[in-house]
């Protein structure tokens, strides 16, 4: 045990911050897979777009990388503002803020996010002996932020709800794109922050489409295009 | 340069223009006007670009390879939009689609040409991701035009899976942005796909090779490649029949574009040899072509929709290409671009009859669709003309690059040839079963000819049936350059 916690205690006290914000970022993504009413959810992502921009403001400190302070307030407007904002709204509009969106088998979802976090650190393992730890653990948590995100969207059966997990899976990519690289060029930031607004805008829009098709936001009820005959 | 700040600008301001004018047949009309401005311009470019060589600075690359996608594409774009003017205005007539819904297609229409343009020509791998995912956007709420509960949720599936598809692209661009870190200076230049060429032996062969497993997954989402398809048959076959066309005939091309790209860097990260496989991109390409191509074939026998049909036959090729490209070496590179080419030109010309077989039928229902050739003669033929190129017949362009492709398999792995051969066979076949009755058969009662613009069908088959007698010098040497640039040496 004493050898495991000897390769984190060379770390600069920023560091061991910015991997601690790491595993709450990680602990956010379990919790949403977990909750099931839609407001609750909606928060629990905004909660994630903080962490997500303390570690964005913690890494542009420890690395002199000034630019990723625009980084985190692209974040900060966008996945703590403006996308939760939007998804309250459209969620009180349609008038299913208060409603529930529960697992079928909460225990063997969250065994199963478990497994996937493992599965994630032996992919993240190959490349520890190029990189040095901190970076190693960035991709293995950003990879398992993108499969609970993915995990969610498969066991949710609202639209909204599943529009959260969508959105979380990008918080991954940037948490990766942040931590591992110290952030992207910012004309790929610029441009995916573009496609995330766009695609928050675009599925705002869809909600109503839904309803107005099915009378319902239950994505299970979009049923009918199947290869396999009735 | 000019040319190119011309050939992206056409579309993106053609787009916020149509946004803006209200008159559904004005916009019609100026759609084609840009297209066709659009399609000049990149015949501008790409005599630029072959006169005076590739095209490289901070934002953007263009060489013989990415030139002629952008021209192929422009070209089809301009084709598409005549056909899209005749039938979106019947929809519109018909009352199936509002005149804000039309305003919506047709700025959607631009704004998807400009992400796909933007995605041939930039330098950089991010912005290669951003225009490929700015693609989906643009085309989610076309697919659910028509506003059916099948409609939407086709769009909502289309959304979904390729926005997870291609989020897993973003992690390898990631990866592949940390390999570059180490050995490529300035942290702007480490995504130029230009500068990473350079550095392709030094980047880090552990990283690249994770990296392009998840950048295969994920802009395979975008091809359709088997296992990773279900959401194509769908969004192809509910949208408005231009879409569809546009649909397969280019955004799988743009796609394919960018995994061979990406496979080009892992190819020169991995031949520095240690214990990794020097072929595991080529390799993984191959089995997830080759999957594609079987399993698309099989579901063409099982289809009931004439636009699902098609798209499975787009999985079917587009496996088939990426088989090819996955297999390398010059004359399999060189069969693989020739079968892009004539494929999208075939399958949008498919297309196209298609829609208007099934708006003089009323119905996209194969057992309903019967009589074609008796009641429209110019839609029926185009319609078995354009299967029978699809389905390799000799003289097509698309028997030529089978017959290439073939030969190269030969070559290098004779017995996946078996394989091959049998697969185009199942297709064959299960085309065929639906069309013949389609095509020929009695006419039903009361079925009338439609107002149909025929003549981009007959320039496309035309355009595939010279590729198949004799590809003309300047096309063959154009090629050609582009096989060196991706598989290092040439054919001719």
């Amino acid at each position: 045990m004493s050898g495991f916690l000897d390769t984190y205690s060379h770390l600069t006290l920023t560091e061991q911050a910015i991997l601690t914000l790491a595993a709450m970022v990680l602990v956010s993504s379990f919790a949403l897979l977990a909750q099931s009413r839609v407001v609750a959810t909606i928060r629990l992502f905004a909660l994630q777009g903080f962490l997500l921009v303390v570690v964005t403001a913690l890494v542009a400190l420890d690395t002199r990388e000034y630019h990723l302070f625009y980084s985190a307030g692209l974040t900060l407007l966008l996945k703590v503002w403006f996308v939760p904002w939007l998804l309250t709204r459209q969620a009180r509009r349609l008038g299913i803020l208060r409603d529930l969106d529960s697992l079928l088998r909460p225990g063997v979802v969250l065994i199963a996010a478990g497994a996937l976090v493992i599965f994630c650190y032996s992919v993240a393992l190959p490349i520890q002996r190029f990189a040095e730890s901190i970076t190693r653990d960035a991709i293995a948590i950003s990879l398992a932020v993108v499969l609970l995100s993915m995990l969610m969207l498969i066991t949710r059966r609202k639209a909204i709800t599943q529009v959260v997990g969508f959105m979380s899976m990008e918080n991954g990519l940037f948490f990766g794109a942040v931590t591992a690289t110290q952030g992207m060029p910012m004309v790929v930031e610029l441009g995916v922050a573009f496609d995330v607004l766009i695609a928050a805008v675009v599925f705002g829009v869809f909600f109503f489409h839904i309803r107005d098709s099915i009378e319902s936001l239950d994505v299970d009820m979009l049923n009918q295009l199947t290869e396999v005959d009735e | 340069m000019s040319a190119l700040f011309w050939t992206l600008l056409t579309p993106l301001a053609g787009g916020l223009l149509l946004a803006l004018i209200p008159g559904t047949r004005l916009a019609a009309r100026l759609n084609i006007l840009i297209s066709l401005a659009g399609f000049l311009f990149s015949i501008w470019l790409a005599n630029a670009v072959l006169r005076q060589g590739a095209l490289d600075n901070q934002y953007f690359y263009i060489d013989a390879f990415n030139v002629y996608l952008v021209a192929l594409t422009n070209l089809v774009s301009f084709t598409t939009s005549v056909f899209s003017r005749t039938y979106m205005l019947h929809e519109f007539e018909i009352g199936r689609v509002s005149e804000r819904q039309m305003r919506l297609y047709h700025a959607s229409f631009q704004a998807f040409m400009f992400t796909m343009l933007l995605a041939l020509t930039t330098n950089n791998l991010g912005v290669l991701w951003v225009a490929l995912e700015g693609a989906t956007l643009a085309t989610v709420l076309l697919v659910s035009l028509y506003r059916t509960p099948a409609s939407v949720e086709a769009a909502w599936k289309y959304f979904i899976l390729c926005g997870v598809g291609i989020a897993q692209a973003l992690f390898g661009t990631v990866l592949i942005y940390l390999a570059a870190a180490k050995v490529v200076d300035g942290p702007d230049q480490a995504l130029l796909w230009s500068s990473l060429i350079r550095h392709a032996t030094e980047l880090e062969p552990t990283v690249m090779g994770i990296a392009f497993v998840f950048l295969l997954v994920g802009y395979g989402t975008k091809i359709g490649l088997v296992p990773l398809h279900n959401w194509l048959p769908d969004a192809h076959s509910e949208g408005p029949t231009p879409m569809s066309a546009v649909l397969s005939g280019l955004l799988l091309n743009v796609a394919l574009y960018a995994v061979i790209r990406v496979k080009v860097l892992v190819d020169g990260a991995l031949a520095g040899g240690g214990e990794h496989a020097p072929h595991l991109a080529g390799y993984l390409m191959m089995s997830f072509g080759l999957l594609s191509f079987i399993v698309a074939g099989l579901f063409l026998h099982r289809q009931r929709d004439i636009k699902r049909l098609f798209s499975y036959s787009s999985i079917e090729h587009m496996g088939l290409m990426t088989f090819a490209f996955g297999l390398g070496g010059p004359l399999a590179t060189f069969g693989a671009l020739l079968h892009m080419t004539v494929h999208s030109l075939t399958k949008s010309a498919i297309f196209i009859t298609v829609g208007q077989a099934s708006q003089l039928s009323g119905t996209q229902s194969i057992d309903h669709i019967r009589g074609v050739i008796q009641t429209q003669p110019a839609v029926g033929w185009g319609l078995l003309i354009g299967t029978l190129a699809i389905a390799g017949f000799p003289p097509f362009g698309v028997f030529t690059s089978e017959f290439l492709l073939l030969s190269a398999t030969m070559q290098s792995l004779p017995w996946l040839t078996i394989p091959l051969l049998v697969g185009l066979g199942i297709a064959f076949a299960g085309l065929f079963r639906h069309l013949h009755p389609m095509v020929f058969g009695n006419r039903p009662e009361g079925l009338m000819p439609i107002k149909a613009t025929v003549w981009p069908v007959v320039l496309h088959l035309a355009l595939v049936l010279w590729l198949g007698l004799s590809i003309p010098d300047f096309l063959a040497h154009w090629f050609d350059q582009a096989t060196i640039l991706i598989s290092g040496s040439g054919l001719l």
